[in-house]
């Protein structure tokens, strides 16, 4: 049996190089076919005359043309002159139908330039953009809820309690599972050491007091960053790219007091209800490491009456208050500056929840301090 | 132009589309010939849009079948369901193009994902795919900088990219000025006529269809099925059925009337 011609043969001449394409030109053929055709008119030292024989060709998808267009293109750029041999009629219709000679070359691609002081320049810009952006959003959010205050019936009322309801009770089971895990966890962590000097009771005060004052609070503002916030800043977000947003605004229906004001009132009235949740389940948590040191529970609980005032509690609720603020204010601004685009929103509602996040803990760390010269 | 004698490339056999317990479709039978230009006409609310994703095999039928080249779509799974989809292309009503690739990018993806092609290669197929619908010079673009019409052409172009055999087109002319609809009318034309691709159309544009329309289906929502099947000229002339005439002649404004000029 003869052996099966090649798919690809050259013949040269003096000024003249013949490309001999046989079988068929498809894109899994052209792919091996592609750097090899290439590379012979490449290596061609005079340009003169690139003559491609087509008459063996049985079948050409458009990955073919692509290798003829290629070619004619290569030549031309040496300035020789192209000629193409025995090359079907309805093929010759297609490669027509590309306007090659108008075909512009494909686009180089640009790798964006990491110049110093531009990418300073843009990254201050944006920073300066979502300050004035926030402040004015804050402004806004000032304006409608003393407007609401004057009047409570501008306030979307069934929004806000399902808000709420989402914020706060369904975040619930969730709240209570990580409070009691934190502190259970703490709890069997201190009373390791604390044992070693027989004070394995002052466990209680540390649950108390770290449970109540700070932990209570902060896991509860966190949960609800990455439940509520990022929920908040789709939700709108998506509004956003809808145009949604848009249609209340030429309604007349400010946006910030329709979807903004119902969430962030309804997040911010459960958080305190959701961090006094926390604070038992997290106390109780601890108490499970007392119990099983044969401590009983009414001792446990006494101790952490004697080191806990009502200050401590009261200073966590009001924490919980301004964290819920910020959680939903930040969510929905997030949100409402989302930008077109199906990344969009999630990279709003990433937006959202890291910031939150971080604005959380410098509150915290503010709040400390403040305590700290107050007293508490 | 009917082309009842070609062979058919796609069958619609017994097919009903349901959802929960409502029947939406009830028991359509029809083919769609190769090369030909189909179109499935229709109120709002029909399920024109419905068919077509059943078509394509997104959906399971809740009876009967549709056959892609004599393979049926819904029931084919892994390679053969990977073969059947790449001999098809599909245009979808906002385009669909990926918001953060460009647009010639986007055109590249099937040919990165489904060729061994080197890349200057896939450029330069991508390049001559977005030529073909006119949008070369757009290439480098993303798709929010381009226009609703250009976004459509562009996804014809990425719907071309793996020269398939039967384009699925999804409201091509839906929201686009006439200007516009009647250039993406002629490069359906220049398609199926140069390239021998097989267009099944979902739209109610009666202008556009005039123009492209070989054979048209109509479904109405009461009935839930196809109530009058034929060229555009004889549905609108001929038509026994009530609800088509009124169908044809509330927008008849704005179709050509027999010994209009081009």
């Amino acid at each position: 049996m003869a052996p099966h011609p090649p798919p690809i043969e050259s013949r040269s001449a003096p000024g003249e190089l013949t490309l001999v394409l046989r079988g068929n030109l498809d894109r899994a053929t052209v792919a091996g076919l592609w750097g090899k055709a290439l590379g012979l008119v490449e290596g061609q030292q005079q340009s003169g005359v690139l003559r491609v024989d087509c008459r063996a060709v049985t079948f050409c998808d458009s990955a073919g043309i692509a290798l003829l267009v290629k070619l004619r293109r290569l030549q031309k750029a040496k300035g020789g002159s192209f000629v193409l041999d025995g090359l079907a009629a309805h093929l010759h219709e297609l490669l027509a139908l590309y306007h090659e000679d108008e075909m512009p070359e494909p686009p180089v691609e640009e790798k964006p330039h990491g110049l110093a002081p531009a990418e300073v320049g843009r990254a201050s810009w944006l920073v300066w953009d979502a300050s004035r952006a926030l402040v004015a959003f804050t402004g806004e959010l000032a304006v409608e809820f003393l407007a609401v205050a004057r009047r409570p019936a501008l306030l979307r009322w069934p929004d806000t309690f399902t808000a709420a309801e989402k914020a706060g009770v369904n975040a619930l089971p969730i709240v209570i599972l990580i409070s009691f895990l934190v502190g259970l966890i703490m709890a069997f962590q201190g009373a390791i050491p604390m044992r070693q000097f027989g004070a394995e009771i002052y466990v209680a005060n540390l649950i108390g007091l770290s449970v109540i004052r700070e932990l209570g609070p902060l896991m509860t503002a966190i949960i609800l960053a990455g439940r509520t916030g990022s929920a908040f800043a789709a939700e709108l977000g998506t509004m956003r790219v809808n145009e949604e947003i848009d249609a209340l605004a030429t309604m007349g229906l400010p946006p910030v007091r329709f979807l903004v004001l119902p969430r962030v009132l309804g997040a911010v009235m459960v958080t305190p209800f959701l961090v006094v949740f926390a604070d038992l389940v997290g106390v109780l948590g601890g108490s499970i490491v007392l119990l099983a040191m044969k401590y009983p529970f009414i001792t446990y609980l006494q101790q952490v009456q004697s080191a806990v005032d009502y200050a401590d509690l009261l200073g966590g609720l009001g924490k919980s208050v301004v964290f819920g603020l910020l959680v939903a204010g930040v969510g929905c601004f997030h949100g409402l500056r989302t930008k077109t685009g199906a990344s969009a929103v999630g990279d709003a509602a990433t937006r959202a929840v890291v910031s939150s996040i971080i604005l959380i803990t410098v509150a915290d760390g503010i709040f400390s301090v403040l305590f700290y010269y107050l007293g508490i | 132009m009917e082309r009842e004698d070609k062979k058919n490339i796609i069958e619609v056999e017994h097919f009903t589309a349901a959802y929960g317990g409502t029947v939406l479709l009830d028991d359509l039978s029809f083919g769609v010939g190769e090369g030909e230009i189909f179109v499935i006409l229709g109120g709002s609310g029909c399920g024109k849009s419905t068919l077509m994703k059943h078509m394509i095999g997104l959906y399971q039928p809740a009876a009967g079948r549709i056959l892609i080249n004599g393979r049926d779509v819904a029931r084919a799974g892994g390679a053969e369901r990977t073969e059947i989809l790449r001999s098809i292309g599909v245009m979808y009503q906002s385009g669909a193009l990926f918001g953060s690739l460009t647009v010639l990018e986007n055109v590249r993806l099937p040919l990165e994902e489904f060729t061994d092609l080197p890349k200057d290669a896939m450029d330069l197929l991508a390049l001559m795919k977005l030529e073909l619908v006119g949008l070369a010079h757009a290439a480098r673009l993303m798709p929010s900088e381009i226009s609703g019409g250009m976004r459509k052409r562009a996804a014809i172009a990425r719907a071309l990219a793996l020269d398939p055999r039967i384009i699925f087109l999804d409201e091509p002319s839906a929201g686009l000025d006439p200007i516009t609809s009647a250039e993406l009318d002629e490069l359906i034309l220049t398609l199926n006529r140069s390239l021998g691709i097989t267009f099944v159309i979902v739209s109610h544009e009666l202008a556009s269809i005039f123009a492209v329309a070989q054979r048209v289906i109509m479904l109405d929502k009461a009935v839930k099925k196809i109530v009058a099947t034929g060229s555009p000229a004889k549905l609108r002339d001929e038509s026994p059925v009530p609800f088509v005439r009124q169908f044809f002649s509330r927008t008849a404004a704005a179709c050509p009337q027999p010994g209009d000029g081009p």
